[in-house]
C-alpha cells in the first residue's frame, strides 16, 4: 500500500471533473438555464482544467504510458515551472475554479468531482509528490541487434565466415594475415 | 477482420444480443413515456421525459468493463435528461401566465385535491438545487454518481495496472452506488395520472378545458397523480444476492486451514511454497488468491498453480515483484518457526483446461508467465505415466521466453525430467520447446558458441539449445502449419500484450481459410 502515488489517481479524477463541467456547462447553456452564464463559466473552466491535467505525470519508479499527443500540452505545461509542478498549488486552483459551478445543478457534479481530485492532490502534496515531465528515453535498439560491428578480415574468405560471429571480435582487424583460432564448420543458430 | 469474425462469432453473437436487449428495453421505456395516455399532464409540463433501465450482468472482465460503459453512458442520458426536467418544472412552477402547465404546477394547492401533486416544485420560492438535495431522488442520484465516478477513474488501466490496491478499495464503492440506486426511486417524484382520474377525466377529453376544471358543472375534474413505484430495485436484487452469497463462500473456503508441506527457495528471488488444504481440487493452469496475514490483513494476490492436479500438494512459485511479494519471500527465508500462516482462496477457472482439447498445442509463455504451462506439463508427465490413453494431444510446440538464466533453474529439474521421459517412451517428438533468452549479451553467446558442440545446453542442461533473441514467429508458424496441414491447432499464450497482438496476427494469417485445413485458435491467460 506504501506505493501509491496519490498524484496519478488526483489527475484522473481531475481529468474527468474537466469533462464533467464541461459537459454539464454545455447542458446547462444551450437549454438557457435559469443562470446558464455559471453553465458558461463550468466550460471554460473545465476546458482549462482538462488542458493542465490531460498531460500525465512521470510515476516514481518505472516507465509511464503518455497519453495520445500529450507532448505538446505538456510542454506547455512545463513552462509554468513549479506552479504546475507543486500540488499544493493545483489543489488550491481546483478548489477555486470548482466553486462557481456549485451554484447550478447541472454543473454541481463537476463541483463535487474537481473538489475531490482537489483533496487528492492536497494529499499527495502533502506527501511529497511532485509534476515532472516524462522525458522519452532514445530508443534501444532490442539486443539481438546490439552486436559489435564486424571485423574487417580480408578476403578471400569463405562464405560461411561471414556470419557474425561474438568471438571474432577478439580477432584484430588491423589487417593481420588471417588466423582463425576457431575451426569454422558449420553456422550457429 | 473477417478472420477474427470466425473465430470469435460465438461472443458477437452474445453481444449483440445483449445489446439488443437493452435497446429495446430502452425504447420500450421511452415510448411509455413518450405516447403513454397516464403521463399525458407530466409531458406537458416537461415535453418529454427520459427514464433508462441498465440490467447489471457480470459475467467476465470484458463484459463487466462493458456494462460499466453502458452504465456510464445512460447515467449521463439519464442525468442531462432530468436536468431539463427539473428546470422545466421549475419554470413551470414560477409561470403565472395561467398555461395549462402553471395550473397543473398549482394542483398542490388545491384544499379538496390536495395531495395530488404533479409538479415536486411546490412553491416560487424552491430552487432546482434545492429540490434536489431535499428529495430522495436528487441526493440519491448525486451521491451514487460521485461514487460512479470515483470507481471510474481509480479503474483506468493506469491505475489498475501500477496502483492495484487503489482501485480495489475505491471500487468497493458499488456498494454506495448499488445502495444509491435501489433507493433512487422510493421518492415517486415521476408522476403520471391515476387509473380512476383518467376514467373521470381523461386528457384526451379534458386537457383543452383546464381553465373550466373548478367550474362545478364542467365535467372534468382536475387530474389526480400518483408516484409511480421504484423499478431498480427489482432488476439489481437477484444479481446482488448471488454476489453476497459468492462472497460469503469464498470468506468461508479462504477460513480453511492451509498446511505448509514444503518451501522451496529458488534462485533468482523465486519461493516455492508446497501446500495442501482440506478438500482442495484444482484443474490445469487455474489460480488461487493468497493472504498472508502477518504480512497484510487485507491483500490477497493472485498466483497460477504450478502443480499438477494429479499431485497429492498443490504449489506456487512467487517472484518478488512488489512490496508484499518481497515481505513473503523474506519472512520465509528468515526460517521462523512456526511458518507464516497463509490463507488460500480458489481455485478459480482459466483457460488453460482447453487445452488438451486440441490435436496440436503450441504453448508460449515469457518469464513467469510460463507458470500455467508448468502444472500444463507436468500433468502431461503424470498422464503418460499412467498410460491415460483419452490425451487428445499429439504434438506440444512450447516456447519459453525468458531475460535471465537464473529464472530457468527452478523449471529446469522439471524440463529434463520431462526429456527423460519422452526418450524413455520413445516419444521423442511429442514436446518440442524452444527456449530463447532475450537478454544475452556477447558474454553468453560467446560461452554458448565455445561449447557449441556439447550434448547438452550450457546454461540449462537440456539436450534442446537455448536460442538467443525472440522467436520469429512467421517462421515457426509457416513450419508448424506445414507439419500438421489439416489439424485444429491451440495457441496459449501468458505473457505481455504486444506478444499477444503478435500472436493473434499470425494465428489469423496463417489459419486456412479451409475449415477442414489447418487452424489456429489463439487463447490468452489475462491477469
Amino acid at each position: 500500500m506504501g506505493q501509491i502515488e496519490w498524484a496519478m489517481w488526483a489527475n484522473e479524477q481531475a481529468l474527468a471533473s474537466g469533462l464533467i463541467l464541461v459537459a454539464g456547462g454545455i447542458v446547462a447553456t444551450v437549454g438557457r438555464f435559469a443562470q446558464w452564464y455559471f453553465g458558461a463559466y463550468s466550460i471554460a473552466a473545465g476546458a482549462l482544467v482538462c488542458l493542465l491535467e490531460y498531460p500525465r505525470g512521470r510515476r516514481r519508479k518505472g516507465s509511464t504510458m503518455e497519453r495520445c499527443g500529450q507532448k505538446y500540452v505538456a510542454a506547455a505545461v512545463k513552462l509554468f515551472g513549479p506552479l504546475t509542478r507543486n500540488y499544493y498549488v493545483r489543489a488550491v486552483l481546483h478548489l477555486l475554479l470548482s466553486v462557481p459551478a456549485g451554484f447550478l445543478l447541472a454543473t454541481i457534479l463537476g463541483t463535487v468531482c474537481l473538489a475531490i481530485a482537489s483533496v487528492i492532490y492536497l494529499l499527495a502534496a502533502i506527501r511529497g509528490e511532485q509534476w515532472l515531465p516524462i522525458e522519452s528515453k532514445p530508443k534501444e535498439r532490442p539486443q539481438a541487434e546490439d552486436i559489435k560491428p564486424p571485423p574487417s578480415n580480408p578476403p578471400p574468405r569463405p562464405p560461411a565466415e561471414a556470419r557474425k560471429k561474438p568471438n571474432e571480435d577478439e580477432v584484430a582487424a588491423g589487417g593481420n594475415p588471417q588466423v582463425n583460432p576457431i575451426p569454422v564448420t558449420d553456422e550457429v543458430v | 477482420m473477417g478472420n477474427w469474425l470466425v473465430n470469435h462469432w460465438f461472443s458477437v453473437l452474445i453481444l449483440v444480443v445483449w445489446i439488443g436487449l437493452n435497446v429495446f428495453l430502452f425504447v420500450q421505456t421511452f415510448l411509455k413515456y413518450e405516447k403513454s395516455d397516464e403521463y399525458y399532464y407530466t409531458r406537458e409540463i416537461l415535453g418529454f421525459c427520459n427514464r433508462t433501465l441498465r440490467k447489471p450482468l457480470d459475467q467476465n472482465l470484458t463484459f463487466h468493463k462493458l456494462v460499466a460503459y453502458a452504465i456510464c453512458i445512460f447515467t449521463a442520458i439519464h442525468i442531462i435528461a432530468h436536468l431539463f426536467n427539473f428546470e422545466r418544472y421549475h419554470t413551470s412552477q414560477q409561470a403565472k401566465d395561467g398555461s395549462l402547465a402553471s395550473v397543473l404546477s398549482g394542483l398542490s394547492h388545491h384544499e379538496k385535491y390536495g395531495g395530488s401533486w404533479l409538479n415536486p416544485f411546490q412553491s416560487p420560492n424552491m430552487t432546482v438545487l434545492y429540490v434536489t438535495f431535499t428529495s430522495i431522488a436528487g441526493l440519491t442520484g448525486v451521491i451514487g454518481t460521485v461514487a460512479l465516478i470515483l470507481m471510474v477513474t481509480s479503474a483506468m488501466e493506469f491505475i489498475r495496472r501500477h496502483y492495484f490496491e487503489l482501485f480495489w478499495f475505491t471500487h468497493h464503492l458499488f456498494i454506495v452506488y448499488f445502495l444509491c440506486l435501489a433507493l433512487h426511486g422510493f421518492g415517486r417524484i415521476v408522476r403520471g395520472q391515476t387509473k380512476d382520474s383518467m376514467k373521470e377525466s381523461h386528457p384526451h377529453k379534458c386537457a383543452q378545458s383546464f381553465e373550466k376544471w373548478d367550474h362545478h358543472d364542467s365535467h372534468c375534474r382536475p387530474p389526480q397523480f400518483e408516484g409511480n413505484p421504484p423499478e431498480s430495485w427489482k432488476w439489481i436484487v437477484a444479481p446482488v444476492i448471488l454476489y453476497i452469497f459468492e462472497r460469503i463462500l469464498r470468506l468461508l473456503r479462504s477460513q480453511q486451514r492451509v498446511m505448509i508441506t514444503k518451501v522451496v527457495m529458488h534462485p533468482s528471488k523465486v519461493l516455492e511454497l508446497q501446500m495442501t488444504k482440506q478438500g482442495f481440487s484444482m484443474e490445469v493452469g487455474q489460480y488461487i488468491f493468497v493472504k498472508c496475514p502477518s504480512i497484510s490483513l487485507l491483500e490477497w494476490h493472485p498466483f497460477t498453480l504450478t502443480s499438477a492436479p494429479e499431485e497429492d500438494f498443490f504449489s506456487i512459485h512467487v517472484r518478488a515483484a512488489g512490496d508484499w511479494t518481497e515481505n513473503l519471500i523474506r519472512a520465509f527465508e528468515q526460517h521462523h518457526s512456526p511458518v507464516p500462516r497463509i490463507q488460500v482462496d480458489g481455485p478459480f477457472g482459466t483457460v488453460s483446461e482447453d487445452v488438451f482439447q486440441y490435436e496440436v498445442a503450441v504453448l508460449v509463455g515469457a518469464g513467469i508467465g510460463v507458470t500455467p504451462f508448468a502444472s500444463i506439463l507436468k500433468s502431461i508427465w503424470y498422464k503418460f505415466q499412467r498410460a491415460d490413453h483419452n490425451l487428445k494431444i499429439q504434438k506440444i510446440y512450447f516456447y519459453w521466453i525468458c531475460r535471465e538464466t537464473g529464472a530457468f533453474s527452478w523449471f529446469n529439474d522439471l524440463m529434463i525430467s520431462l526429456e527423460q521421459e519422452m526418450e524413455e517412451l520413445g516419444k521423442v517428438g511429442f514436446l518440442n520447446y524452444r527456449l530463447f533468452l532475450t537478454g544475452w549479451d556477447s558474454n553468453i553467446a560467446g560461452h554458448a558458441a565455445l561449447n557449441f558442440d556439447k550434448a547438452t545446453d550450457i546454461l540449462t542442461g537440456l539436450k534442446q539449445k537455448t536460442y538467443f533473441g525472440r522467436p520469429k514467429w512467421e517462421n515457426e508458424f509457416s513450419t508448424i502449419a506445414t507439419a500438421h496441414p489439416k489439424s485444429v491447432v491451440g495457441v496459449f499464450l501468458c505473457g505481455p500484450q504486444t506478444l499477444a497482438k503478435n500472436l493473434r496476427k499470425c494465428c489469423h494469417r496463417y489459419s486456412s481459410l479451409d475449415p477442414r485445413k489447418v487452424q489456429f485458435y489463439f487463447n490468452k491467460e489475462n491477469f
